[in-house]
Order: C-alpha cells, then structure tokens, then sequence
C-alpha cells in the first residue's frame, strides 16, 4: 500500500534538513485554496459531484512537470483507518478537516513529504507545502509552481473583483495561508511572549499552538500566520510574515542571550534536570513531554547539552503524540496507558 | 494570553473583527468556546471558527442599503444555499454563491479582511482579461514616469505597447 510508509515514518525526509534560522524556526508551512469552476464546494456536493472532482484533479498528475515535484502518491481518504489518519495529521500531512470528511477525500503526497495536495477538504483542491527552517518563500514558490499546473488543465472559480473564491469567507482572495512555527521558550521564561503575540495580532497575523486552530501552544512552540486574504498579494502576505517571524527571532535570540549571562548555572539546571527526567520518567502525559522536550531543545541550541542531535527532537515531538504511539506500539490505549508507553519510547530514543 | 472569557486559561482561539476600520480581538480558551456551545475543530466535529464567524454576519450594520435584515428569500439559484443558512454556518455552497450574496458581502469582508477587493495572483486563462487591465495599468504608470523623466524614446516604445494592449482588450 502507498500511503504505509507515511504512516510509519514518523520524520518527514523535509524535516531532516534544518533550514534557514533553525534553532528557533522549526518549520514553514504555504497552504493555497484554490476551488472549480460551476461545481458545489464539497460542503454541499454529492458523492458522484465529489468522485468527478477528485477524478479531474488526479488527472492533473500525469502532466509532466509535476515530475519536478517526485512521485506524488494518491492515498484515498476512505482507506485509511482512524490510526492511519491521526498520523497524517500528527505529521501535518492532513488537515483534521480533511480527516474527518467522508467524502471522496483525498491526498497525493510528495516522496519527501514536503509537498501535499488535499482534494475534497473544505475546498475542492488545497496545496501545501511545508519546509524546514524558516522558508516561506521557498514554500510560496513551490506552491505557486503547482498551482500554475492545475490552472492549466482545470478551470478554477475565480473572480476579478474577489479573486479566487472559497468555501470559508476567511480564505478568499489569495486563498494563501502562510505560517511559520516557532520554539520561543526563552520569550516564554522571561514573560516578554505575552506583549510579542499581542503585537502579532496587530499587524493582520494570528498566533496558534502546535496542533492547528484550537490546540493549545505546547511546549513553547507557536504558530505564526497571516489572518488577511483579501486585499494583499501574496508577496505582501509573505514579506509581512516574513519580517514579522524575523523581528520575533531577534527577541528570542537576545532574551536567550541574557538567560544564558544572567543566570546560566539556573538554565543549565533546568535544562539537565528536564533531560533528566527524559531519560528516567515511567509516566509521561503529553504537556509534559512536549514542555521537558522544549529545555531540552533549549539546552541543545544553547550549547549546555551536546550529543544530542536537534533531529531526534524533532522526530520524538512527532512520536510521543497519541496516534503516533498507538501506531508503533500497536496496540490501543487509554490516556493512562499512552503515558507509560510514551515514556518507554522517549527512554529508549535518548536512552543510546 | 489569558482568555477573555474566564481570564484563568490560556487563550487559544484568536480573532479579529474589524467594524468600521476599528479592530476588535477575541481570545478565548477551548473551555469558553466549548460552554459558549462552539465545537473545536480537531475535536470532534464543529467549527469554531465558522460559529464566531457567523456571530459577525448577523449584525450586518444598519447603514446597509437594504436595511438590517436580508430578504427572506435572498439564496443563491445555483446551489440554492439561503442568505440565513450562510450566516449560520459562516460558509458558501458554490462560487456564485459569492454573485448572489454580492451587495452584502463588502460589510463582511470588510471585517474580516479589512479589504473588499483582490490584488493578489490572477490565473492565467480565467483571469486572463484581469491580466492585462492590470497590465495596462503598469505600463500607463511607467510611461508617466518615462515621460516626467524625459525619456521619450523608452515612451514611445511603451506607448505603442499599451495600443497594442488596448487593441487586445476591445477585440474580446
Ligand atoms: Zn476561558
Ligand atoms: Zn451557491
């Protein structure tokens, strides 16, 4: 079966590479809605008007320049079970929108896994493209590239006075969400993270925790994103992101700074005694793991832990969430159970 | 950021509504949206966001034309989605949703975005008539500047680009 491999992998290969600013910027993430024309959004389609959209889209993959992207598998939503679709979305292959829908849902996702096309979401097509590091522009690129294939094979629903047209009125115009996540534990320590977000917000960007809308931020990781669609261009959107993230950078690189100088013995404390626990808990809940993975992260880019690689890291906030670890242990679990088999997998992946 | 709402629990649903150039935020925790009856996404079913988004297009301000309310009978003829149904679920059933609804979208937009009109990417083949207004538009500025900057050989050139241009546009 194609899709197994990205069910069972908990890195993305994209993710193996660290990217610009990436001691502070995990990933950055370009995702365009882009729908047919004289066709329902998928909210009111029926299963044929569904089965005919994806049907026209697939075709769009023989078109020889998506060779430039690698092979892109179609996984179909409707054979996947519920494990299945929990790690796509753990891994951010998938939207839990996408997840939940039941109709004629679909991805085709790149070899590397850098590159997802969801078909039957709340729009007819989504592409996402996600990057180590801090790359919007990369990822803008890349998915404007795709975008200018499937616009030559299919009629979109585009108008000149709203631009392209969407299911949610929140994504018309552009259709273009860019965001960035970042690790800001040192904003965080020194309680500068509250007056930086406020900021954010005011300049047309919203702030969300790790998971998507309505997860909390845990672990200090923080989702940057633009809020307006309409009325910028995309290069707009992405320059403002952009010089946005690259201004929060600079405050927690100097609040790192000052942590380490005015108070090292303290973080290094800190630091060790949460690898400590890493190394030893037998319970670990998932606040947990992600707030110890967060010092530990911390103490890795401060130079207070060495021998340790930052991949791991990555690869273990993956692996310690619940889909992931019911996946590898096979087996199901209540919320007890996960915290006792996601401190054996956190034992045994730092215990080398 | 503490939620609005309780004032205890992180905030971790944030919006911004804009009235009449004015911004106004919500932040409130996953506790506040689940008792005000908003169902978080990645939960089980439910869009917060389209809940609060529909909370914005019921009071769509009085200084409308059309008054308060919409038309009883105001719905798309393609999908036959009603106004009030999309003011209920915050989204549209098809794209001319967005031709019926059009009059009383601007106010909407308006909060959300804090625009009405699209100045992004334009497809090449639909949009392609939009391509070359925008088009027109570059060169026109660009030859003004040529012209103040006495550079006429380059304003000729441009001049005859923009016939061409304009030629173009009038045989569609
Ligand atoms: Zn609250
Ligand atoms: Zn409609």
């Amino acid at each position: 079966m194609a899709n197994r491999r990205f069910t069972e992998q908990p890195l993305s290969e994209w993710m193996r590479s660290g990217g610009k600013e990436s001691e502070i910027v995990i990933s950055s993430r370009v995702r365009i809605a882009r729908n047919l024309l004289n066709r329902p959004f998928p909210m009111l389609a029926t299963n044929q008007q569904s089965e005919d959209v994806l049907n026209q889209l697939e075709s769009v993959l023989a078109d020889e320049r998506m060779q430039q992207f690698g092979q892109l598998s179609p996984v179909l939503l409707a054979d996947l079970d519920e494990l299945d679709k929990k790690v796509l979305v753990e891994k951010h292959l998938i939207s839990p929108n996408l997840a939940n829908e039941s109709r004629s849902g679909a991805v085709f996702i790149s070899e590397d896994e850098s590159l997802s096309i969801m078909v039957n979401e709340e729009d007819h097509l989504r592409i996402q493209c996600l990057y180590p590091g801090l790359q919007v522009q990369e990822a803008w690129d890349k998915a404007t590239s795709v975008d200018d294939i499937f616009e030559a094979h299919v009629d979109y629903a585009f108008d000149d006075h709203r631009g392209f047209l969407t299911s949610c009125p929140t994504n018309v115009g552009t259709g273009l969400r860019a965001s960035v996540m970042m690790h800001l534990p040192a904003l965080v320590l020194t309680q500068q993270i509250n007056r930086i977000l406020s900021a954010v917000s005011q300049v047309g960007l919203t702030v969300r925790g790790i998971y998507g809308e309505g997860s909390e931020a845990t672990g200090n990781l923080f989702q940057i994103s633009n809020q307006i669609t309409l009325g910028q261009s995309e290069s707009e959107i992405i320059e403002n992101l952009y010089s946005v993230v690259m201004q929060i950078i600079e405050h927690e690189k100097s609040a790192r700074e000052r942590l380490l100088s005015e108070s090292r013995l303290r973080m290094t404390d800190r630091v060790m005694r949460s690898y400590g626990i890493l190394l030893y808990a037998a319970i670990m809940d998932s606040k947990e793991a992600a707030q110890r993975l967060s010092d530990v992260r911390l103490g890795v880019d401060l130079g207070l832990i060495d021998a340790l690689s930052v991949q791991v890291l990555n690869e273990l906030t993956v692996m310690t969430q619940p889909g992931f670890l019911q996946k590898k242990f096979q087996v199901s679990m209540s919320p007890g159970e996960r915290d006792m088999y996601r401190a054996k997998l956190i034992r045994e992946k730092l215990g080398k | 950021m503490h939620c609005q709402e309780c004032g205890k629990r992180p905030a971790t649903l944030h919006f911004t509504k804009i009235v009449n150039g004015e911004k106004t935020e919500f932040h409130i925790c996953e506790a506040c949206a689940r008792e005000k009856g908003e169902l978080i996404p990645g939960t089980s079913g439910g869009f917060s966001i389209h809940s609060l988004l529909s909370g914005l297009l019921d009071f769509t301000p009085g200084s409308h034309a059309q008054g308060n309310k919409a038309p009883e009978n105001l719905r798309c003829e393609e999908c036959g989605l009603t106004y009030s149904q999309f003011s209920k679920i915050g989204r549209f059933g098809c794209s001319s949703c967005y031709k019926y609804f059009n009059n009383r979208l601007d106010p909407l937009f308006k909060r959300v975005h804090g625009n009405t009109v699209h100045v992004g990417k334009v497809p090449k083949r639909v949009g392609s008539h939009l391509q070359i207004k925008r088009k027109l538009d570059d060169l026109r500025k660009e030859l003004q500047y040529r012209i103040h900057q006495e550079e006429f050989e380059e304003a000729a050139a441009l001049r005859d680009q923009i016939r061409e241009l304009e030629k173009n546009i009038s045989s569609e």
